[in-house]
């Protein structure tokens, strides 16, 4: 069990450790090693460890040739860079053939704060989850992060794992067992069901004791299995619910919300998208500024449950 | 080093038997790459059926060479040799890019077995086999990846990308065959995009270049012999070529890359195999 509230720490410092064992896994780096964490595993591993250099493209199609022989890579970068500079190699040399190439899109969302819209990304996990053959995940904590990146190296074919910078609070149980699909119920509610993925998890879960206080009860899920979607868990949350509100720091356009909100196609339910709203972020002197102006507060996810609620 | 008579003239017959494949793939009317499967079939025919080590009773046999061709809609001379092989029967050739078949447009190691990645996407081959190569160095395999280059995809730069990192990394695995025929889908590569100086460019980012005649089997053995051998840093073959080699009608011309050929042309194709066929023999 992880004491950090570090994401990307935790992402590092495990496959530092998996990769005792573990042999076949190598780290790919395209000079982003100190951000990303993966740099860690340089002074432990130096032959399974390979700097391309500022290079995403070649990293990516060489992440598959070391996949074809037999490896286990993991690539490393920003999520902007990882999901969007090398697009088209993870789509033609990496999932078209259904390669065992697991991308870790780091500094996702907002999170990179200080760097503006070129580093920060609204749009990886639209990018990702419509590639044939990939699975999307975005942990809640580091506590998931540490299990989904055992789950990564156990499981096969192409993953993207979207984590932030920042740190987050521990809210999901260790000795739950985890498996790549799991949705989690982390708040029983009887109004308004909220799925919600990454930080607006946590958001979700403090927006639940503002509406508490006026009378309001809300569902709060974890999905941090954005691909597959596990659709008819989702369906079975949204029983007896008298609306839906989906929360994710991405663009409404192709992330957790437009997916869900597809699945949900025949519901009756009201449901409503919280998200960025097709837009690019900018350059804060900090992070909650950002939350605060892209509408990725608690109070933010409590008035669009009062609207589903008044539809 | 010398080389047999008789062994280049098993391998220049290897390679007309190999263009004659080609040509079952694409009979009249339907569309295919001629030009540039039929430049790099000489060096194609030396690797498969003398350099490298590959068993089409075993295609995942660990301990083979491996083959990614980078510029995938040449993939025709690779199903035409790994048909000659034994690795799928020859009617699969017939099928060729049909819903049926299991040889498609371009090199897709899911469906067709002795293709090694999925390439078509220009550009990406030689990263691909940058990965292969350190990965089986990992492994400390005693195999060799070959990758084929060609000179239109040299404009892609992620090429330059792995051309720095091949040489980062050493990888005296890995050698690289440009098949420069100087031509590519809309016109010749002078008048499209000019990359002067290739030889000193890849030396300049530290490969080992050898340039031959691309033709010539006695300067292919050599220069894919002397790739293996040279150790250190990742070799590069410059093989000048003709695009369209040995049908006339199509020899450097931009049309051949991706096209059908009329009834009087395919007959004019087969009739020089026929003809290459009797000179080999005399």
């Amino acid at each position: 069990m992880r004491s950090s509230n570090s994401l990307r720490k935790t992402y590092g410092e495990t496959l530092v450790e998996l990769g005792k064992e573990n042999k076949d896994i190598v780290m790919l780096e395209a000079d982003l090693g100190n951000s990303t964490m993966s740099g860690l595993f340089l002074a432990e591993y130096p032959e399974r460890y390979f700097q391309v250099g500022i290079a995403e493209q070649n990293m990516a199609s060489v992440g598959a040739g070391l996949a074809l022989a037999g490896k286990i890579p993991f690539i490393n970068s920003f999520a902007v860079f990882a999901s969007g500079r090398a697009y088209d190699q993870i789509r033609s040399s990496i999932t078209i053939p259904n390669l065992n190439v697991k991308i870790c899109g780091s500094s996702a969302g907002l999170s990179d704060f200080g760097d503006g819209k070129t580093h920060q990304s609204v749009d990886d996990i639209a990018l990702m989850q419509v590639l044939p053959n990939m699975t999307v995940l975005s942990p809640v904590d580091a506590v998931e992060t540490e299990q989904m990146v055992k789950a990564m190296v156990e499981g096969s074919g192409p993953m993207y794992l979207r984590i932030n910078r920042n740190d987050l609070p521990v809210v999901t149980d260790p000795s739950e067992p985890y498996y790549i699909g799991k949705m989690t119920k982390l708040r029983e509610g009887s109004d308004v069901v909220v799925f919600a993925t990454g930080i607006m998890v946590q958001q979700s879960l403090e927006a639940a004791k503002i509406l508490e206080d006026e009378g309001i009860s809300i569902r709060v899920i974890n999905v941090s299995t954005i691909k597959p979607l596990d659709v008819e868990q989702i369906i079975a949350h949204t029983e007896g619910m008298k609306g839906v509100v989906t929360a994710e720091e991405h663009s409404v356009i192709g992330g957790l919300g437009s997916t869900i909100a597809s699945a949900l196609s025949k519901s009756r339910l009201p449901i409503e998208l919280l998200g960025i709203q097709d837009q690019y972020g900018t350059s804060a002197e900090n992070y909650e500024i950002l939350l605060q102006a892209y509408g990725l507060e608690p109070s933010d996810v409590a008035s669009r449950v009062r609207s589903v609620l008044e539809a | 080093m010398t080389y047999s008579t008789q062994l280049i003239k098993d391998l220049r017959y290897k390679a007309i038997t190999v263009r004659e494949n080609i040509l079952r793939m694409i009979p009249p009317g339907k569309v295919g790459h001629l030009g540039g499967s039929s430049s790099i079939a000489d060096v194609m025919a030396a690797l498969y059926f003398h350099k490298m080590n590959v068993n089409e009773n075993d295609p995942k046999d660990p301990t083979r060479d491996r083959l990614i061709m980078s510029k995938g809609h040449a993939v025709l001379v690779q199903y035409a040799c790994l048909a000659e092989l034994g690795y799928f029967p020859k009617e699969e050739l017939d099928k060729v890019k049909t819903y049926e078949g299991m040889l498609q447009g371009h090199p897709d190691m899911d469906r067709t077995p002795g293709i090694e990645a999925v390439t078509g996407s220009l550009g990406q081959g030689l990263s691909v086999s940058l990965g292969l190569a350190l990965g089986l160095r990992l492994d400390k395999s005693e195999s060799h990846v070959w990758t084929i280059l060609g000179d239109g995809e040299l404009a892609e730069g992620q090429i330059w990308e792995a051309v720095m990192a091949s040489a980062v990394f050493k990888v005296d695995n890995l050698t690289a065959i440009v098949d420069f025929n100087e031509v590519q889908a809309t016109s010749s590569t002078k008048e499209i995009f000019p990359i002067p100086n290739l030889p000193e460019k890849w030396a300049s980012f530290g490969w080992n270049v050898i340039e031959i005649d691309g033709h010539d089997m006695g300067q292919i053995l050599k220069a894919i012999d002397e790739a293996t051998a040279h150790k250190g840093k990742p070799t590069v073959i410059i093989a000048k070529t003709v695009k369209g080699k040995c049908f006339p009608f199509a020899e450097g011309k931009a049309k051949y890359h991706n096209a059908a050929m009329d009834e009087a042309e395919y007959q004019t194709a087969l009739g020089c195999i026929a003809k290459m066929r009797e000179e080999v023999e005399k």
